[in-house]
């Protein structure tokens, strides 16, 4: 339960960073923090004490032996992915506002943008 | 229980660098940490039996690392200090109502969940005891990925090339100069 916990502080402190950020590159640090307390706080749902891992050569191992829940592990696999393409689609739109209004700073951008 | 006591300290670890990343003087080093999050995240992912996981956060964490840092380069990693006006008040306290709210619910919903370590397989039972029988895969991860769920594999897949060619669209553009 401790864990759950402190997975939570983990999401409350990305969120703090994603509400009081006011650059960007600093907006796309605190949604990845974010990103990560979900991945582990789902990776640890899945979690069972005394299980292998599951990668198995033999099913007769299978018989008298737990294994880790392998759902959540292939659900995160994917949002992994799909988070690294998120966060390169905007870090380059990061880079064009840079090129294009000189800053990082969102309320200078939308005071700017006239 | 071993476990549980390693996953806490890198927990702890990793709390403390996100307040590091999000309160560093520049850019470069709010990156670093971010960098050190996310290999944090591949010690939990090898402590909770998940190496294929491990795998990819390594390679995505690095990719992100290299993407972050080579926009850095090409553009500043001073960050300007200005100072706070009302609009960062407002932000300061829809944080703590939004934590406040979200506390509340992830309360209830932790009472659903059972304890650390003593999940029970219920929908995944066919994917981890059945893997090898149905698909031959001795990785189940694999089995579920690429088998049973190949479908959402594909829909992952065109995300990710949609995004290459987002990003290929938007790096192309030429900004219009007024």
């Amino acid at each position: 339960m401790t864990l759950y916990i402190l997975c939570f502080i983990l999401f409350l402190v990305g969120l703090y960073g994603l509400l009081i950020s006011r650059n960007i590159i600093k907006i796309v640090i605190s949604l990845t923090i974010v990103e990560i307390s979900i991945f582990l706080l789902l990776i640890m749902v899945g979690y069972i004490s005394d299980g292998i891992a599951p990668v198995v050569f033999d099913a007769q191992i299978l018989e008298n032996q737990a294994v880790v829940d392998p759902l959540p592990q292939t659900m995160v696999l994917t949002a992994i992915v799909i988070a690294l393409a998120t966060n390169s689609m905007i870090l380059t739109m990061a880079i064009r506002l840079y090129k294009k209004y000189g800053t990082f700073d969102v309320h200078e951008i939308s005071k700017l943008k006239g | 229980m071993n476990t549980e006591i390693y996953l806490a300290i890198i927990l702890v670890f990793m709390i403390i660098l996100a307040l590091v990343a999000i309160h560093a003087k520049d850019l470069l080093s709010a990156v670093i940490a971010q960098g050190a999050i996310g290999y944090g995240l591949v010690l939990c992912f090898l402590l909770l039996k998940a190496p294929d996981l491990a795998i990819v956060q390594i390679v995505a964490e690095t990719i992100t690392l290299i993407i972050m840092v080579a926009v850095l380069h090409d553009s500043t990693w001073v960050e300007r200090r200005l100072p706070m006006c009302r609009r960062d008040m407002v932000n300061y306290t829809m944080a703590l109502l939004l934590g406040v709210v979200l506390l509340y619910y992830f309360i209830d919903a932790i009472s659903v969940l059972q304890p650390f370590g003593e999940h029970t397989l219920r929908m995944s039972e066919v994917y981890a005891y059945k893997a090898i029988e149905l698909t031959g895969a001795t990785n189940f991860v694999k089995g579920v990925l690429w088998d049973f769920r190949a479908l959402d594999t594909m829909g992952e897949a065109a995300v990710l090339f949609t995004t290459a060619i987002g990003v290929l669209a938007i790096l192309r553009l030429k900004g219009k100069k007024n």
